[in-house]
Formats: C-alpha cells, structure tokens, sequence
C-alpha cells in the first residue's frame, strides 16, 4: 500500500519535469539552450519527450501492476463484504462498539422483531434475521456501494492506463528499437521519404498531420517523432475543397473550418462533411481535426522597384508562395523566396475606439544572394496610416530571431510610389545633379570649389554617399577625410547642402509632376518630402536592391488537418465512466451496518441495538443515536 | 401492546421524507417549476435536446437543493430577481451601463463584481470580530455579509453573461471562459461550500480562515480587472466554443473550491493544535474540536476529489474534440493530473495508513499551493495549448 502512494508521488514528479521543459521541440532549440553537452545528457534521459521515455513508462506500468494486484487481493473480500451480513458476530462484539446500547424490556420477541424490522427497512438497511438457540439476530447493511465503488476505481486506473500506452507513441518506440523504423529528418516530399519512414495502414493507433492546400488531396500525414518525423498512411483519400476563416467585428478570428471530401473505394459515393474546430470528422476509427492553417502557394504578382541606379524601370515578377525565383538585378542574380502571404493582418489598433484594425494582405520573403546569405522582408500590400500620414511599409530582418525593423516609405497622391521613386532615381541621375549644381549659387560656399564640373562631382558624390548609407555615409567620409579641427563645420555645410540638392530634386520631381511649385509646397508634400528624404537615408540599411510592392494576388489557402486513430479509447472511455461512479460511490455509500439482537428473559426480551461504519464515522455515530433515540420512544411508550 | 405500533407508525411517519415537507417546501417546487415552465415555453424552439435536458435536471437540482438546505431559496431568489433587474435596464445597449443610475451603482456585472468583492473582504474582517470577540450576533452579520456577496457575485456573472450578447450576438458566452470570470466562480463556489458547511456544524469560527482564501482570490482579481482590463469581454478564440467547456470548467471550480477549504480548515486545525499545546485558554479554542476538523477536512477533500476527477474527465472528453487526442500531456492538463495524484494519494495515506492530524493537515495546505499553481501558476510560466487568459 505504501507502494501505491509511493507510485502516486513519483508520477506526480516525473510529470512536473515535463511541464518546466518544453517538450518536442526541435533538438537545435535544446541544443542553443542547454550546450552540446548538457543537450546530449537530457536526450540520454528521454528528458524531451519524456511522457513516452521509458522510465516514465515503466513507472506507469508499474502502476498498473501494483493498482492490479491490489485489485486481486482486496476485491474477493471486498465482494464478500458487500454481501456478507455478519450474522454470527459475538455478543462482546456487539457490546463493545462505540454506537451500541441495550434495553431490558417487557414485550413479546415478535412485537420487538416487528420493530426491529421497520425501522431497519425505514432507515434503507437491508435485514437478515438468524435464530440462534438462545436468541435472535437481526442484521442489517447498507451502502455495500462503497466497496463496488472500491474496485471501479482502481479497475478504472488499470483500464485508463492500459489504453493510454495503447495510444501513446511506446509501440513506436518498441519499432524503432528493433530497427523497424528510423525517423526521417531531411525536408522531402512525402513519396520520396525513404520507405524505411514510412508507417503502413495497420498502424494501430497514431496521431499526426498534414497541411493540404485548397483543391488537392493526401493519402498521408506526418507524425513528428523525435527530431525528425514518419509518413503514414491512410487507406482513403482526404481532399479539402475549401477552408474558410471566419472573423468577429473585432477582427479576431471566430472560426476555422475546412470543407473535406473522403474518397474511399469502400464507399459508394464520396463522403462530404465541413470540419471546424471542437467538430471533426470521425470515419472507420479515424478522426479528422481542424489543427491549423497555413498557405497553399498563393499566386503574386510583385513590382520590384529598383533602389539603386537611374535608368532602371520596375519589373513586373510573378511567383507562388513555397517557389524560388531566380532574378538578375543589377548583374548580379538573387534568389526571391516568398515564404508566406497572409490575406488578413489584424493588428492592434492606434485608435483607442477598437481593439484591433485589419492593415491587409502582406507577403513575407527571403531575397538570398550568391553567396547564400539572405534577408528576409515583410510588405504590406495596402499603404499603412501613422500619425495622419500613409506609408508603403516593408519589414526587414537579418535572421528569425530578430524584430522586423520597417522601411516607410511614404505614399503620393495617387495612392502609389511613383513620386517616390522618382525623387530617388533622379538622385541617382548625374545630369539631373548637374541641372541643380548649375542653378544653385553656392558663391558664398568657401570650401566647395566654384567650379562647376567639381562641383557636380562634389554634388553626385554626396548624394551617393546618402543614397548608399544615408547620413552616416556621409559622416563616415567626413571623418575619414577632414582633419578634426575642421570637421564640425564641414559637416554641418554638407549636410546644409545636401538638404538644397535633396529639396531642389524635389522640386523638380513635383514639377515634373505638373505641380505648381512657385509659391511652396503645401504641407502634405513637405510631410511627403521629410518622409521621403528619411526613407532615402535608410535605404542603405534596408539591404535590397529592390523594393517588392505586392501589385495583385490570388489567394490559396492550406487546411492544416490532424488525423489520430486511438483504439485505446475504447478502454479509456469506458474506464472513465467507471472512475467517476467509482469516486462517487467510494465516498458516498459508506458501508454502515446495524444489529438488533433480541434474547428472551423472565419479564420479555433484553434487546441490544449496535451499529458500525466504516467511514465517516462521525455521521454515523449521529445517525446511530437518532435510530437509537427513535428506539427508545417507540419502546418505552 | 397496540400503544407501541401507534408510536412505531407515528415515528415512522414523522421520519417519513415527503410527510415531512412543509408547505414552503412545496410552495419552493411550484415557484422553481413554474419559473422553469415559462423559460421552457419561451425558448423551447431554440434550444437541442441536451439544453432541454439541463434545464430540466436544473430544476430538479434547484427544487431538491431548496428542499434540503433552505438558505438556498432566498439566494436563488435574491439572484433570479436582481439579475432580470439588470438585464432589463439594458435598453439601447451597453452603453447604458455607464447611463443608467442602478447598472452604474449596482447591477451592471461590473458593479455587482465590485460589490461582492467588498462585501467579501468585510465579511473577512467581521467574521474575524466575531470570532475573537465570540459574539454571535457579529457572526450572524458576517454570514449575511457573505450571503449577500455571494448573491451579487452571481448576478455578475448572470448580468455579464447578458451583456456579452450585447456586444454582438455571435459574441455573447457563458462567463467562464477566462481567468477573470473563473476567479469569480471560485470565490462563489468556496463561499457557498463553506456556508453549507457553517450550518452543518453550527459554528462560524471557521468563517475567518475560508474567507481568507476568497479575500485573496477577490484582491487578484480587483489587480487583474484594473492593472490588465481583464474585465472586458472577449469573443471567445474557437478552441472554446464547446459545450464542453460549460460544464468541465464549473465542475472543475467545484474542486478547487473544496481544495481551498479543505486547505483553510487544515489551518485552523494546526492553529487550534498549537493552541490545546500550549495549554492556555486562547481564543483558538473556541474553534470546532480537532476531530471536527479533521473530518471536515476529509469531507471537503473527498468532495473535491470527486469532482476534480469528474472535471479532469471531462477535459479529456473534450480535448480529444479540440485537439484530436484525449490526453496530450500539455501543462494545464499534466498539472490538472498532479493535482488529482496528490490528492489521491493524501486520501489513501488517511484511509489505507489510517493517518490523522497534523502531517495530513500540513499536506491540504500543499496540496491547495500544488492546485493554485495548476490553477493559476501553469498560465503564467508554462506555455500550452490551453487558451485561457495569459497573464
Ligand atoms: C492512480 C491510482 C489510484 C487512485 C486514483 C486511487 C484512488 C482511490 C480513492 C479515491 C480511494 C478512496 C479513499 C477514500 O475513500 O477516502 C482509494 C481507496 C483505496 N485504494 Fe486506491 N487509488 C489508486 C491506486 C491504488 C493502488 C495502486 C492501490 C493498492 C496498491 C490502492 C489501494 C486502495 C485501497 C486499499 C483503498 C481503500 C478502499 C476502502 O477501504 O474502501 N489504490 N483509492
């Protein structure tokens, strides 16, 4: 017994380990956080899956053992118990419970027996009356419910446990010890997983998913196992038709569901259902879930701006979600991998008034170049407001684990970035400089030379310079080439100057545009002007050649399906059930059991009440004095 | 001789159940059913065959509960009143509450959650002047206290459920689908099963401890309405959109409800242990005799086992529909499995070993810290599946 309560305990603790350590991560994560060394001890001791390590299931195991032949040694005299009405118990016995009392009185052995009887009845104690030679004893009992509930627990542990191992990943692991099966951790496509990975339709019992776009069908799914994973098979085919998200006004979401059709040649005609969330679809012992969602390779359709050079128009590129696109800008040739789009954005909102604001459709991708390394680029396809002003925003990051930091680029008139765009490439335009350089009059600029053709130079030098790292190029120049004393002012003069050529291009550009510039500009175009100038001056740091604006789209969805066959339910289930009306009954129908034993005397019978329980003893004792009390009233009328 | 079976059938009689219902006791039936006529004539036609049944089993458990504890009745009418009260001053919407003179001071879910916490919290407090100056009538004050916050407290979470349809009908949710509304039920559930147990063993000494445990739960929840707005209603994320989640989280709040008093009144019993110890006629002693105690504290353990275990069923029930297994071992689960080992354990370590006293009373109150960090630990330090409010 002591075992059981040990067991108990040593469960409850090794379940907490599984808690603390977050379980089936990818072994690289364990391996950043722990060190290889420390990373390989805890894979020794199962510590990242613990719940199927062997220990743990040893522990289990011994569980249910002990639970069972705690079963087989209590349950026979627990039966017996139930029935038996202890109808030879001994006189002293009886004297000498705590709930007992005794009355000399002057009626008949029939009229006390009668008594006896209806109150036993009346009180819910079933009777026995035995005639010994010398006297009667009437035995009564109730509440044999807590020793049925007795074995209904503890039969419940052992079935519980029994159909959760069925269920759990052990028989896995038994075949991998054998040799049977080796996880596959390479990226493949599922029909070119070795068959080595590959788990057959008389898999008992699996849980695993898949992700299946919109319009297409899998006779399989992948069950994450260690660091890698298993192809397993269906006998049937699952084809998702359409998946829908649902949304609250408040924007989040309401409800995932995907409509399935079930091909199986079992079947006269395809099985239609639409699964969501809490409502899958069970068929044959298989049970279909609404898991996840993701994209199916949606279609884009991008115009790649050029950040860099004068003469270079923009590009219209398609390209799927999931695809590689090789792309040559400026002689040198990228990689674009666009990872995800995502129709919905719901971010939190900046008007206090609603939570949450949808800012539209986004695409995520990677732009790699030659040498491999890659930045990776969220934009956002509808220009996004801040503070008034609408901005074309585009997130970029170095790696996964840094925060996206955002490019703004600010939106024109109409809507686009045309006037962006122009503003830069005529930065980048030497004879455009050259027309400014000749307007401007910089007489009174000492250090810059009068002559026009190094000051074009000087000019387009430093555009460049601001273009290619934005003010900090410039500083970064100034520091290299002016002694200390004088840098200070330098500085200031340059970007003085670089403020005109940024301000005269503009105005140019606007021109261009048509706009009437000879009294200012109003201040939405200075706003523009601001914005734009800071833009420029962080396109250095934004990393791309290009600028991406997601122009069009057609969006694929993929229903991201789990699929679990669990026989071992139909031991859990009904294990459960047996667990709940076990407890009950366990903890109230406490065996309670009543004697009366009438001996004749000279003057009538002397009668002897006694009552035992053996639970809640403090209840029964209350009770036993009331029918005690109840005795005596009836007798001693 | 014919004397004994007149007085056999008179006891009989007297002892019989239904002879023995008084006529308030069927006037409560009459009321309960009629109430539940009407509801069922109304909406009948929009309710499926289990919410038929519920309502039906509803009744019966009101009627029956009335009958066997009578406090009952004026709650259940306290509540049923004051909440029809507070839907119907909602006219153009929730605005109103902010508008309306009695939702803003008292029947809005808002304001009647604020009231229940106060008078919690003065209930603390009188049942600790009762019970130092062993005065019954304070004591008499104080159970009224906790009646009345109790009473509020309901019609909170009745008044809410009502007002999350006025954010939008797709909205509207039972309320105890967060951390916020599940710490309310807490506080009810531990109240009510202290009050029953108060009339039980006629003693308010154990008032002090039990709302102790609910003043704290109450001053979480004051932190979590205003440092984190928790209070406002939330459109529930799918995974919760279950019938499942209506009974297995009540049912499991019956549990840690009787954990938490289980707990409390093993404190008093170290407190009154170490009080008979010293010797001295401290006012410790006027608490119930340590036997008392003890089998409270068994009672309320074994009837939040029961519970906690039906609950824990019922989770796995409804996990195999939500997450497509009945058991996933992630953390709120495991821990819920933890919770429910160590009381396994606790219970046969006092009937299998026969354990009593000061050991057992020292591990209720380990146990009530291993389930409030099922509770309340596993949201805020372990990631999972469970949706609940993230701290
Ligand atoms: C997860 C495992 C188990 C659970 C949840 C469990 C649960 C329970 C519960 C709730 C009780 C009733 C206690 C009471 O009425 O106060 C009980 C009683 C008992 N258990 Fe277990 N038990 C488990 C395992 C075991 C094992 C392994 C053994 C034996 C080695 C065992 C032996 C007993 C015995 C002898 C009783 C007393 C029955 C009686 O006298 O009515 N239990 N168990």
């Amino acid at each position: 017994m002591n075992l059981a309560i040990t067991l108990l305990v040593a469960l409850s603790i090794a379940s907490i380990i599984g808690t603390v350590l977050q379980q089936n991560q990818p072994y690289t994560d364990y391996v950043l956080k722990f060190g290889p060394f420390w990373f390989e001890v805890f894979k020794q001791l199962g510590l990242y899956d613990v719940y199927s390590s062997s220990w743990f299931l040893f522990i289990l195991l011994f569980l249910v053992m002990s639970t069972s032949t705690c079963i087989y040694r209590n349950a026979p005299n627990m039966l017996r118990e139930m029935r038996e009405y202890r109808q030879n118990i001994q006189l002293e016995t009886l004297e000498n419970f705590p709930n007992s009392h005794s009355w000399p009185l002057n009626h008949t052995m029939d009229e006390v027996q009668h008594v006896v009887q209806k109150m036993f009845s009346h009180h819910g104690y079933s009777a026995r009356l035995k005639t010994g030679e010398d006297h009667q004893l009437i035995s009564g009992m109730k509440g044999a419910g807590s020793r049925l509930g007795y074995i209904l627990t503890h039969l419940a542990i052992v079935l519980i446990c029994i159909g959760g191992l069925m269920d759990g990943n052990a028989i896995l692991k038994a075949r991998e010890m054998l040799g049977q099966i080796v996880p596959e951790t390479r990226n493949l496509p599922a029909n070119e997983v070795p068959a080595i990975s590959h788990m057959g339709i008389d898999n008992t019992s699996f849980r695993g998913s898949v992700s299946v776009p919109e319009g297409s069908r899998t006779d399989v799914l992948f069950i994450n196992y260690k660091d890698g994973y298993l192809v397993q098979g269906l006998p049937f085919l699952v084809e998702v038709k359409d998946f829908r998200i649902e949304h609250y006004a408040s924007g989040q979401p309401k409800s995932f569901e995907s409509d399935l059709v079930l091909h199986d040649e079992r079947l006269q005609q395809p099985l239609e259902q639409t699964i969501s969330v809490n409502h899958p679809l069970i068929y044959d012992g298989y049970s279909i879930y609404q898991a996840s969602f993701s994209d199916g390779g949606s279609e884009l359709e991008l115009m790649a701006w050029p950040l860099k050079g004068s003469n270079n128009e923009p590009k219209k590129i398609e390209t799927k979600v999931g695809d590689d696109l090789q792309i040559d800008l400026f002689k040198r040739s990228w990689v674009l991998e666009a990872s995800d789009f995502r129709l919905f954005n719901i971010n939190p909102s900046e008007d206090p008034a609603k939570k949450f604001q949808n800012v539209g459709p986004s695409v995520q991708f990677k732009m790699r170049n030659e040498t491999g390394e890659a930045k990776e680029f969220l934009n956002y396809m509808l220009p996004v407001e801040r503070d008034g002003a609408y901005y074309h925003l585009s997130g970029v990051r170095g790696s996964p684990a840094e925060e996206f930091q955002y490019l703004y680029i600010p939106m024109d008139d109409a809507g686009g970035m045309n006037r962006f765009m122009k503003f830069l490439r005529a930065l980048n335009d030497k004879q455009v400089l050259q027309k400014i350089a000749a307007k401007q009059n910089i007489t009174e600029q000492p250090l810059l030379s009068k002559d026009g053709a190094q000051l074009n130079e000087a000019f387009v030098r430093l555009a460049g310079l601001f273009i290619e790292n934005g003010l900090d190029g410039i500083m970064a120049q100034v520091e290299k080439n002016v002694p200390l004393d004088k840098r200070e002012e330098v500085a200031q003069l340059y970007v003085r100057v670089l403020q005109q050529i940024l301000g005269a291009v503009y105005l140019d550009v606007l021109k261009e545009e048509g706009v009437d510039v000879n009294f200012g500009v109003d201040e939405k175009k200075a706003a523009f002007f601001d914005a734009a100038s800071a833009a420029i001056g962080a396109i250095g740091r934004y990393g791309s050649p290009v600028y991406f604006q997601l122009t069009n789209f057609k969006h694929h969805q993929a229903s991201g399906l789990q699929i679990a066959k669990a026989p071992g339910k139909n031991l859990v289930y009904p294990g459960c059930a047996m667990l709940i009306l076990g407890v009950f009954l366990m903890f109230y129908a406490p065996q309670q059991r009543l004697w009366a034993r009438l001996q004749p005397t000279e003057k009538g019978v002397s009668l002897i009440l006694a009552g035992h329980s053996d639970r809640n003893n403090l209840d029964f004792s209350k009770q036993y004095s009331q029918i005690q009390a109840q005795f005596e009233r009836v007798l001693m009328s | 001789m014919n004397s004994t079976r007149a007085a056999l059938q008179f006891e009989l009689d007297k002892q019989s159940f239904w002879k023995g219902l008084s006529l308030f006791d069927w006037l409560w039936a009459i009321v309960v059913l009629l109430g539940t006529a009407y509801a069922y004539s109304s909406y009948a036609t929009l309710m499926d065959v289990y919410e038929k049944g519920i309502l039906i089993s509803m009744a019966a458990t009101l009627i029956a509960l009335g009958w066997h504890w009578k406090a009952i009745r004026p709650l259940s009418l306290a509540v049923f009143l004051l909440s029809i009260f507070g839907i119907s001053r909602y006219v153009n919407g929730l605005g109103d509450a902010e508008l309306d003179f009695f939702l803003r001071f008292l029947v809005s879910s808002q304001s009647a959650i604020m009231w229940m916490s106060a008078l919690y919290v003065l209930a603390t407090v009188t049942y600790f002047v009762a019970f130092v100056g062993r005065s019954d009538f304070v004591g008499k004050v104080a159970s009224a206290m906790t009646w009345s916050a109790t009473a509020m407290g309901l019609v909170g979470l009745m008044v809410r459920w009502r007002e999350s349809y006025l954010i939008g009908l797709d909205v509207g949710h039972i309320p105890v689908s967060n951390l916020y509304e599940v710490f309310i039920l807490f506080s009810i559930i531990t109240a009510l099963l202290y009050l029953f147990y108060e009339r039980r063993y006629q003693t308010r000494a154990l008032g002090f401890f039990v709302l102790l445990v609910i003043s704290a739960a109450v001053a979480f929840l004051l932190w979590y309405a205003f440092d984190r707005q928790a209070a406002d209603i939330e459109p529930l994320v799918p995974a919760l959109k279950s019938y499942w989640m209506k009974i297995h989280v009540p049912a499991n709040f019956v549990g840690y409800g009787a954990f938490a008093l289980a707990a409390m009144v093993a404190v008093a019993y170290l407190v009154r242990a170490q009080a008979e110890k010293s010797g001295a006629n401290s006012v410790w002693l006027t608490l119930p005799s340590l036997e008392i105690l003890d089998d409270l504290m068994y009672k309320s353990i074994a009837l939040g086992f029961a519970f906690f275990t039906l609950a824990t069923i019922l989770g796995a029930l409804w996990a195999a529909e939500a997450w497509g297994g009945y058991w996933s071992w992630d953390p709120k689960e495991t821990w819920a499995l933890i919770v429910w080992l160590n009381y396994a354990a606790w219970l046969h370590m006092r009937l299998t070993k026969g354990w009593r006293g000061k050991p057992m009373a020292a591990w209720a109150i380990v146990g009530l810290f291993v389930t409030l960090f099922a509770f309340l630990g596993v949201n805020m330090f372990l990631s999972g599946l469970h949706s609940y409010g993230e701290l």
